[in-house]
């Protein structure tokens, strides 16, 4: 069993580790200098230049115009729409990772390395891929998806169809959080819980729980920001009716392709906004969290 | 400890394999299915005709490309984060998780509007010849874009964990600074690269995103694999549609099984470095 090796911090997840500076970091030389120069142009002019200009691009107005691409009612739908799909979303991956972190890290069973893989599968599938699933599994050609008609359920071009790709392509996000967490506490806690005569839900809730709310806050806030950002498998799934499938970052596209650019980067700047402050605050969690098992 | 200390064993394992299988498994498996009763010639229309191919042939060329670029890029900014403190350097942390933490449709308007003809980017580059909206370029600099902080992400911890007497050991041996680099820092950080690469190239390979607005689309030329599935929809050909994606998930597969095999050694490289 590798499981001591699964380094939950290192596949394609976002947030810097916490561990930034070698021991001798020192003052840069002449040489040093020029090296930092061509980093800073590096990614000043691969990055830096983007993430101002959608701040510029969003403002080339004024605040009015950007102002009031949030009063229309179509992007006031495409806000309702997607808080409501990353609330769904956020629900379901946080009762899975809590249940999949306890059960990886409590119990000993065959073929837990697989599953661990398995997990982390939709991190490395194409979003356009991962869109064609739900629409393969539950569409209207499909026998699942014309019963589901039949009782009055729509998953395909209909919000059920694009929470259940976003889901997917969030499902590993809260997961691995709360697993890699788990795995380092071990199981000791537990054990003196159930020794005291707890019960496994009274152990889970009152200490297994509380002990990993930031492993959970973290996880929550990583999928929210993924959640709210998805493109590729909503488009696949989402049908794109206006006022009733359409995301903000699939409203985003359609206001691009009208020429409505002060109302496309408005929302796109809106949106990229939240998702870096979620960002940041992640890794200023991961910060402090590492500078207080370093202190102790 | 034995297996039994903590009792519900069976209820929980048995409930998160019920929601992977709903969640993951069954949804990757209807796309395979379907696959069944495709004829051959449809089969060969879907993924071996000429726009398929060209499609194909751009998703992992222009991966492959800018996966190389990020690897030396981002070892490179890795190298400067660990080694330097410098005025600006938080801020410069922080860009490198811009690519992972905005949308990938935000990244698409803004490469598409900056590098356009009129763009901030493109205004300047086009008169000097460069071409990058709606062509190849377009496509791997997004990708180039997407994959940055893989690298940098992957590289820097394993540098940061480099015990600067390593180095010093290696000078007072009468090693220059070139030789150490090579001989004793690469070999260290080698598997690490490797990793971040494959990471890289993992993420390009399926990107939508942050390509379709700056590649233009146009068929045969700048489409890419993950667009073409969406045209096969677009035409009410699920099977085609889902015999590009097989492709794409065999080849993500392959990416998954590489990358966890690179783990595996890499975090025993970084055991032997501390």
């Amino acid at each position: 069993m590798s499981v001591a090796d699964f380094d939950a911090t290192t596949i394609a997840m976002p947030g810097a580790p916490p561990e930034h500076v070698a021991d001798g970091a020192r003052g840069p030389g002449l040489v040093g200098w020029i090296a930092i120069a061509v980093a800073a142009l590096v990614v000043g002019g691969l990055i830096g230049i983007p993430l101002v200009s959608v701040f510029a691009e969003a403002f080339q107005s004024g605040l009015g115009p950007f102002a009031a691409t949030f009063a229309e009612p179509y992007a006031q739908s495409a806000i309702r729409l997607t808080l409501l799909v990353a609330v769904c979303t956020i629900a379901f991956n946080a009762f899975f990772g809590i249940l999949a972190g306890w059960t990886i890290s409590k119990y000993e069973f065959p073929g837990k390395t697989i599953l661990l893989a398995i997990i982390d599968l939709p991190l490395t599938v194409s979003p356009v891929v991962a869109g064609l699933a739900i629409l393969m599994t539950a569409g209207a050609h499909t026998p699942l998806g014309s019963w589901l008609q039949t009782v009055g359920i729509k998953v395909a071009f209909a919000p059920p169809g694009i929470i259940a790709a976003t889901i997917f392509v969030t499902f590993p996000y809260i997961a691995r959080e709360l697993i890699a967490f788990m795995q380092e506490q071990g199981r000791d806690q537990e054990e003196s819980s159930l020794v005291l005569g707890a019960t496994v839900w009274q152990t889970l809730w009152r200490v297994t729980l509380p002990g990993a709310r930031l492993a959970l806050f973290n996880g929550v806030i990583l999928c929210g920001a993924r959640a709210i950002g998805e493109f590729g498998a909503v488009s696949v799934i989402s049908g794109r009716v206006r006022g009733y499938t359409e995301t903000v970052p699939l409203h985003i596209e359609a206001l691009y392709n009208e020429s409505s650019f002060v109302g496309a980067f408005a929302l796109a700047a809106a949106l990229a906004f939240t998702t870096i402050a979620f960002t940041l605050i992640v890794n200023a969690n991961r910060k402090s969290e590492h500078d207080r098992t370093a202190a102790s | 400890m034995s297996r039994d200390t903590i009792p519900g064993r069976n209820i929980a394992l048995g409930t998160t394999l019920a929601l992977v299988s709903l969640a993951v498994i069954a949804p990757l498996a209807a796309v395979v299915l379907s696959l069944n009763g495709i004829t051959p010639e449809h089969l060969a229309r879907a993924i071996a005709s000429p726009d398929a191919i060209a499609a194909f042939r751009l998703t992992f060329v222009a991966s492959l490309v800018a996966a190389l670029i990020d690897l030396v890029l981002g070892s490179f900014v890795a190298w400067i984060l660990v080694r330097y403190q410098f005025p600006g350097r938080p801020v410069l942390d922080a860009l490198v998780d811009v690519p992972l933490a905005i949308p990938t449709a935000v990244t698409g308007i803004t490469l598409a509007t900056i590098y356009g003809g009129h763009g901030f980017l493109g205004a300047w580059l086009e008169p000097h010849g460069i071409q990058v909206a709606y062509t190849q370029i377009g496509v791997a600099l997004a990708l180039v874009f997407v994959g940055f902080p893989f690298v940098v992400r992957t590289v820097q911890p394993v540098l940061a964990e480099i015990p600067k007497d390593l180095e010093e050991a290696a000078s007072s041996f009468g090693a220059g600074q070139t030789l150490t680099l090579r001989r004793v820092i690469f070999p260290l950080v080698f598997p690490a690269m490797l990793t971040g690469f494959a990471l890289s190239l993992a993420r390009a390979l399926g990107e939508y995103g942050s390509v379709v607005f700056i590649a233009g689309n146009l068929p045969g030329k700048t489409e890419i694999a993950p667009l073409l599935i969406i045209t096969r929809l677009e035409e009410y050909d699920y099977q085609g549609a889902s015999a590009v994606a097989t492709v794409l998930l065999i080849a993500s597969f392959g990416m998954l099984l590489a990358i966890n095999a690179l783990q595996r050694r890499f975090s025993l490289a970084r055991k032997m470095a501390t």
